[in-house]
């Protein structure tokens, strides 16, 4: 039998029998993603579902000077709540999304012909209640504009002497589209099983055996280095592509759970997306396992190769936030660079978009020579005298 | 056979090993002896090829060290100064790893392991996990799985480091049967009584080199001294590292 299939048979054994090897690679890594995905979605779905159709609830300061204005209000979804004192402070505490104050002189002005004013208070910087801050703008500016061309019409005009220009909106946004960040995640949290499985691997083949003390005598066995290496490598690998498996298994049962259809969006979890996310994973799983593994090499010891690898797991993050916070338009150079390659595929298959031949081959072929190079790295690290020597 | 030429190592300005050469013979203990920091571990490694010599050869069975390292490993069973085991393996996977890192084919692996066990009397401990052994159980296995390939020469870095007397006396008579069955034996150790018990011959290293070598009567007739320890603490230029 091959050196390199003996070694990697016993590390796979071995690290089969650690708990906390199994622990991680096997259950918290491929488990973490869907959960937190199928979660977090939910969340953000059903609180997008309820705020289109939830009457607004609002407290009105001053309802007895505008009771026709209130009436509409009423009429269109809003649910007018008793009045507070100090508007402004219950605003800035969080007390009240926001209020809508009548003032005094408003039927004054109502009654004279002027524009009478309404103050709407409300805090920009709380996202949450923007929507329903707009909303409740337009229908006082719907109750202005229908007030208005009434007015118009009394006096022998055409409302549309009012209306030089008027702007009618056409998005084109679909909700797939729209639900950008909730797309920018989901190749991370795959990427994250890919990444964690293989962790404790890597670390546990070479700054761990090097710090029980075991890697001097594997060494003096008539076996190349490089051999050593590969198996210990591969064994990492399987362990990353079998979280990265159980990961996907777990995507495509909880994308079941998921009420994708409620904003007739489309989330592919099938077997077609499972298989061509797992090629496309194969080289940066390779890379990752090749670059923990060097790492691993240089820590002085388990702990430290830990701290390392810990950090090495925020880097994926990287292309998601930049994604989700700057959706750039995916160039064909950007199929090309790991990471990124695996990320935009990613999210392609799970929207059920096309992705091409052309793309999917770059990715591979350019994620193969990327891990190929590390691998080189790795291999001439391991080739050092000083990486047996513990002491 | 093992034939040890100028070898050299230095780590920075710090020449660990400065000129030493030797021959440890088959059919012999050699007894490598030094104080603590004389270079023993140093060439010892360079002996098994985890460490290229800056200078100097190193022959074992006749085959080149630096050009042939995988045959001399063939050739070489070798318990080093670090003897971790894998922790969630028994002791009898633990040998039956190297034996496959060896290349044997399953037959002989299994009576390889069989024989072994026998011999170093580790029946109890065979399919027991190595985690929680003690000092002089974790030895065994090491040197089980050091010899698991019938290896003609044996290197073994301070074989009775951390043993009680009861495991240093059944280690001693262990080394004795491979010298009787014909093998190189080479040794090392700062610990004076150890290889007058059991050397044929002994090498005296301090301060990485070689300071005198000989049988112990050869060396104290070099000496003058009728006392081994005595003659020792002459040739060394001082008793300091030479814990009883």
């Amino acid at each position: 039998m091959n050196a390199a299939i003996v070694v990697f048979f016993k590390e796979v054994l071995e690290n089969l029998r650690d708990r906390r090897t199994v622990m991680n690679a096997l259950l918290l890594g491929p488990l973490l993603g869907p959960l937190l995905f199928v979660g977090l979605t939910s969340l953000l779905i059903t609180r997008e579902l309820d705020r289109g159709e939830k009457p607004i609830e609002v407290s009105i300061v001053g309802v007895e000077h505008a009771p026709n204005l209130v009436q509409f209000l009423r009429q269109n979804g809003v649910k007018p709540k008793p009045a507070v004192d100090d508007p402004e402070t219950r605003v800035r505490v969080q007390d009240e999304d926001m209020v809508l104050r009548i003032p005094a002189d408003y039927a004054e002005a109502w009654n004279a012909g002027k524009t009478a004013q309404v103050e709407l208070l409300f805090d920009s910087s709380q996202r949450d209640a923007a929507s329903s801050v707009e909303r409740l703008r337009g229908l006082v500016q719907a109750y202005s504009n229908q007030t208005g061309a009434l007015r118009l019409l009394a006096r022998g005009l055409s409302p549309a002497v009012a209306t030089p220009v008027l702007v009618a909106s056409r998005d084109q946004s679909t909700p797939q589209s729209r639900a950008t960040l909730l797309f920018a995640m989901l190749p991370y949290f795959l990427i994250l099983a890919g990444f964690m499985g293989g962790m404790y691997l890597a670390i546990d083949t070479t700054a761990g055996e090097r710090e029980r003390q075991s890697l001097e005598p594997l060494f003096a066995n008539p076996v190349p280095r490089s051999r050593i290496l590969a198996g210990k490598l591969a064994a990492t690998f399987a362990f990353a592509m079998a979280s990265l498996g159980l990961s996907l298994l777990a995507f495509g049962f909880a994308g079941r759970f998921i009420p994708v259809e409620k904003l007739g969006m489309v989330l592919d979890f099938g077997p077609h997306f499972a298989a061509v996310a797992l090629l496309v994973m194969v080289p940066l799983v390779l890379l990752a396992s090749c670059l923990q593994t060097l790492i691993a090499a240089f820590a002085k010891s388990y702990r430290e190769a830990q701290t390392y690898l810990s950090l090495l797991l925020l880097v994926p993050m990287l292309p998601s936030a930049i994604l989700a916070v700057l959706p750039l338009k995916a160039e064909s150079w950007m199929f090309g660079v790991p990471l990124l390659s695996q990320h935009l595929i990613i999210t392609r298959l799970v929207r059920a978009e096309i992705v091409t031949a052309q793309q999917l081959l770059l990715c591979l072929i350019c994620g193969l020579v990327a891990a190929a190079l590390v691998a080189l790295v790795t291999t001439h690290v391991y080739k050092s005298e000083k990486l047996a020597i513990s002491g | 056979m093992i034939e040890v030429d100028d070898l050299h190592k230095a780590f920075g300005a710090v020449k660990a090993v400065d000129g030493v050469s030797f021959a440890a013979r088959d059919g012999e203990i050699t007894g490598l002896l030094g104080p603590n920091g004389a270079g023993k571990t140093t060439t010892l490694r360079m002996l098994y090829t985890l460490m290229t010599p800056d200078r100097g050869a190193v022959r074992v069975d006749g085959l080149d060290a630096a050009s042939q390292a995988d045959a001399v490993r063939r050739r070489l069973g070798v318990l080093p100064d670090a003897r971790g085991l894998y922790k969630r393996l028994t002791a009898r996977e633990n040998i039956e790893y190297f034996a496959r890192l060896h290349g044997l084919d399953a037959q002989t692996m299994r009576s390889r392991c069989e024989t072994l066990i026998q011999a170093l009397e580790m029946q109890d401990i065979a399919a027991r996990r190595s985690e929680g052994f003690s000092q002089g159980q974790r030895v065994k296995t090491a040197i089980a799985r050091a010899l698991v390939h019938d290896p003609r020469n044996i290197i073994l870095d301070e074989p009775t480091n951390g043993l009680d007397v009861m495991a240093t006396r059944a280690m001693r008579n262990f080394l004795r049967k491979l010298r009787d069955e014909g093998r190189c034996v080479l040794f090392s150790s700062h610990i004076m009584q150890e290889v007058a018990a059991l050397c044929d011959r002994i090498v005296v290293i301090a301060k990485g080199r070689v300071v005198a070598q000989g049988t112990a009567d050869e060396l104290r007739a070099q000496t003058g001294e009728a006392n081994l320890e005595d003659a020792f603490v002459h040739i060394i230029g001082s008793g300091e590292g030479l814990a009883a």
